[in-house]
């Protein structure tokens, strides 16, 4: 906007201004019915929805489900859109750091005197986009779930690891299977990539985000490292399987 | 027969109307009173502070023709910080920032505390309405471009406001130090640690430290109690003044009506 501009904007909104009512009473009985429908809004879930508490913070624990406020579902999933390990940071932190700095910079980038969302097209549908993407990326996080079952055939061996894989909340990012998410890499073949000692050694000290799994009880930990050391893919699984009913 | 009437008795002096004094004004009734006592003590503070007016200033500005019911959402984001506020002064009463009692202190206030969980669960599903709040009235800002010249600082101030919001609700969601908390924000300070030259060092303090321990609850426990709110409740200061100051925003397809005759004048 330069100096005509401004003026101008100046002039007609002090004449809006002239022409309107004062701030009150009349905008504060509106910004009063407002407050009433919030605070009502508040109290009904309260009542309805009520505060759950889960099971206590336990570190050794092998029931881990990372599920962030429904509100922050759309900086997760992002997680999961952006997938090779080199880009993490770059979805982790990138994203949302560039969103802010937009937002900071709006008013410097934007600086036409046209205010009525039809005439900036270029404002409205990015707006639109950003809102929608948002939208969809929560959408994804809330449908996504913490699903604790995995359906890949296990020897019977290995289904005590198994369990303590499936409770511990990998497939929060990894898939094993038809199950889990696509955050962090598959795990359907990670016993012909990575030996035993190798597994063990990413539990105990993984690459961030995923938590470290040191704290668990030596007996999950080794039942844990068995089971995906015994993954090498679909086939291999179900032959492993065969073979184990075959000698019954 | 017409009996005759007795004298009334007379009346004793004390009980007796005092005639009206010449050019004096009539004695203020209890109402009279009363009001001339509050606007004296409103007189007293006034005289001391000029409060009124700031007040006059800030209450009876006007607000343009044809703003409609988008214009309130951001009081409703104001009153759900405020609701936050309330509710967590309750609930600080009875919590406990230390990991190895927060939980039980936490459920101590859903199960023994009088209407303990229903306080946790405004304070738990605020959050929530304040986040869309929040959105609603950027959004509002957005799409009709109140974010323009003058009111770009505004803006940035809001801007500001969203992310302390988040910072709230990030430090918030591990006091209650259940299982889904503690998990999460282990994730959030790993997510944290991915960053780029700063990331390690804002994830270690946000632990507190290398490892996730007990110095982490307080610290969040701080961030969420005095840091955050205090900067939140001083920004809204800041929003709320220069709103005032530089005037609610007209809806952008509203045109002010010039006088034909002025127009002329101007050409």
């Amino acid at each position: 906007m330069n100096q005509r501009e401004k003026e101008e904007y100046l002039r007609e909104y002090a004449l809006l201004k002239a022409k309107g009512k004062p701030f009150f009473p009349y905008a504060v009985a509106k910004d009063a019915v407002m407050m009433v429908f919030v605070m009502a809004t508040i109290i009904a879930m309260s009542i309805v929805l009520g505060a759950e508490l889960g099971p206590k913070a336990d570190p050794t624990t092998t029931t881990y489900v990372p599920r962030p406020e429904w509100y922050f579902f759309f900086l997760f999933e992002l997680l999961r859109v952006i997938k090779p390990p080199e880009l993490v940071p770059f979805a982790t932190v990138g994203v949302p750091t560039i969103c802010m700095i937009m937002l900071f910079l709006l008013p410097f980038i934007d600086r036409g005197p046209e205010r009525r969302p039809e005439r900036r097209p270029i404002a409205t549908i990015s707006g639109i986009l950003v809102i929608l993407a948002m939208g969809y990326l929560t959408y994804l996080g809330a449908a996504a779930g913490s699903p604790n079952d995995i359906e890949l055939a296990t020897a019977p061996e290995f289904e005590r690891g198994k369990v303590v894989v499936a409770q511990s909340g990998c497939l929060a990012c990894h898939k094993i299977g038809e199950n889990g998410g696509d955050l962090g890499p598959h795990l359907t073949e990670i016993g012909a990539v990575l030996d035993k000692g190798a597994i063990r050694r990413t539990l105990d000290n993984p690459t961030a985000p995923m938590p470290s799994f040191a704290g668990l009880p030596e007996e999950k930990k080794a039942a844990m490292v068995d089971y995906l050391a015994s993954l090498k893919g679909e086939d291999a699984s179900r032959i492993q399987r065969d073979n184990v009913e075959a000698t019954k | 027969m017409k009996l005759p009437t007795l004298p009334k008795p007379p009346v004793p002096k004390r009980f007796q109307d005092k005639p009206a004094r010449p050019g004096g004004a009539p004695k203020p009734t209890k109402l009279e009173q009363v009001r001339e006592g509050g606007i004296s003590a409103a007189d007293w503070v006034d005289e001391r502070t000029s409060l009124s007016g700031g007040l006059r200033w800030m209450m009876f500005r006007k607000v343009p023709k044809g703003t409609n019911w988008f214009y309130t959402l951001g009081s409703a984001t104001m009153f759900a910080f405020v609701s936050q506020a309330i509710t967590g002064v309750f609930l600080a009463m009875y919590y406990v920032p230390s990991a190895t009692q927060a939980y039980e202190s936490a459920r101590h206030i859903s199960n023994d505390v009088f209407l303990g969980e229903f306080v946790r669960g405004m304070h738990k599903w605020g959050s929530s309405v304040m986040v869309i709040l929040i959105f609603l009235h950027m959004a509002r800002t957005f799409f009709f471009g109140a974010y323009k010249y003058p009111r770009e600082l505004n803006w940035i101030i809001g801007v500001v406001l969203v992310i302390l919001t988040f910072v709230m609700s990030l430090t918030g969601y591990l006091l209650p130090f259940d299982q889904r908390s503690y998990w999460a924000t282990i994730v959030a300070a790993n997510i944290n640690g991915t960053g780029p030259l700063v990331g390690p060092f804002l994830s270690d303090f946000l632990r507190g430290g290398g490892d996730f321990g007990a110095t982490t609850l307080s610290r969040f426990y701080a961030i969420h109690m005095m840091l955050v709110p205090g900067l939140i409740a001083a920004l809204i200061g800041a929003h709320l003044y220069l709103v005032a100051k530089l005037g609610t925003t007209a809806p952008p397809w509203q045109r002010a009506e010039v006088d034909e005759k002025l127009r002329e004048e101007q050409v």
